[in-house]
């Protein structure tokens, strides 16, 4: 099972999870991205930056 | 279905007993004492119990045999009357502070005068289930726990049990309490225009509390923890924050293992420590009511400061929710049982 980058927790991936899904970890609410499905692969997902949305 | 009286039960702790009592489907509350309100229903000193029982107060001299008695008094009341108590029930709850301490000296130390039933403090069980469950278990006689010291011990344990705090250090506790912390008897300090909107400092040094941690904390090492107590505004509520150092370089990883390792399977002690949001950190408001003790940290890698964080409900898991839960151990009921409500919110 896949870990929180951030704290260790374990992570329960959904059935039909998707690339680039995000999703929270129970622990500490970190926001983790699926980065891949094959191999499965989290990482913390990335913030909101200055010049998104301009 | 056992039969369960509470001497008492006109204080604060003995109206959140009822309450939670009243909702136990394995006991049956037969008898509720108050000798000043002898002859009232019960809800009419805790108005929460309108419609929730017909139960009157009576006078301790009226009180008859039963499955298992709580002791809801003052400090040192119980101890007088022991032995009389313990000949009409064969299991007692005491909420008070006689009986939480082992070693008579340390009472002695501790409330400045010598215990008057020294005999019966080995009896007692310190009653924090997550420290002496299996002890309750077998148990006849369990004591009840300090709020603010439950607040303390929950909040280092988990470091403490995973060996990253050894006791080479001071431990500062500093504590804010609610006003109910003082009991249901008016005082200066409790009139309204003296207490209301209040940062006050109360005890800063030389807390009765700390006996009880550095005991509940002894088989680890011989911890020096002290607590500071600050009165604020709140009713119900306990919000301990406990400074001292770790070793620098430790991860979130690291400390979310030990608190995963302390705290996983404990019903009612939970890691609140989360990265974003506004409730990141344990909040004694969010617990009102609950038996629920929240739990957490922040640490500075670069330093290695850190400071432990706790949130109790001072009535609930400080006082009557931690009693409730060691009968259900020394009954050998569900321990959650009645203890389950989650709190509201805002």
């Amino acid at each position: 099972m896949p870990e929180c980058p951030e704290c260790g927790a374990a992570i329960t991936i959904p059935a039909n999870a998707m690339q680039h899904e995000l999703l929270p970890c129970p622990d500490c609410g970190t926001e983790l991205e699926i980065i891949s499905l094959n191999p499965l692969t989290l990482d913390r997902a990335p913030e909101v930056q200055e010049d998104w949305g301009e | 279905m056992i039969r369960v009286g509470i001497v008492g039960a006109s204080g604060y702790t003995g109206g959140e007993l009822l309450r939670l009592l009243l909702t136990h489907p394995e006991i049956e509350v037969v008898q509720a004492t108050s000798e000043s309100y002898i002859g009232k229903f019960a809800f009419q000193v805790h108005p929460q119990l309108r419609g929730q029982t017909q139960l009157r107060f009576i006078g301790r001299d009226a009180l008859q045999s039963c499955d298992l008695l709580f002791l809801a008094l003052p400090h040192g009341e119980a101890q007088k009357y022991i032995d009389r108590y313990a000949a009409l029930a064969p299991k007692i709850v005491d909420l008070s502070a006689d009986f939480r301490l082992r070693d008579p000296a340390a009472y002695a130390s501790t409330y400045g005068h010598e215990h008057l039933a020294p005999e019966w403090l080995e009896r007692f069980v310190y009653g924090l289930p997550e420290l002496t469950r299996n002890s309750l278990r077998s148990a006849n006689y369990a004591s009840g726990v300090g709020c603010n010291a439950t607040a303390t011990t929950l909040a280092v344990y988990a470091l403490v049990k995973a060996g990253m705090l050894p006791p080479t250090q001071p431990i500062i506790a500093d504590i804010k309490v609610g006003s109910s912390e003082a009991g249901s008897t008016p005082t200066d300090s409790s009139h309204h225009p003296a207490r209301s909107g209040i940062v006050r400092p109360f005890q800063l040094t030389g807390h009765r509390h700390e006996a009880e941690v550095r005991q509940s904390l002894a088989a680890a090492g011989a911890y020096d923890i002290r607590l500071s107590v600050t009165s604020v505004e709140l009713v119900r509520g306990v919000s301990a924050a406990i400074h001292l150092s770790l070793p620098i370089g430790l991860s979130d990883k690291d400390l979310w293992s030990a608190y995963r390792a302390a705290w996983n399977t404990e019903p009612f002690v939970r890691p609140v420590h989360e990265k974003s949001g506004l409730h990141r950190h344990p909040e004694p408001r969010l617990l009102a009511g609950t038996n629920y003790a929240d739990v957490g940290w922040e640490y500075d890698p670069a330093t290695g400061r850190t400071v432990l964080l706790s949130a109790l409900d001072n009535l609930g898991k400080g006082a009557a929710g931690s009693a409730v839960q060691c009968m259900n151990l020394m009954c050998g009921f569900e321990e959650t049982t009645a203890l389950t409500f989650g709190g509201f919110y805002p």
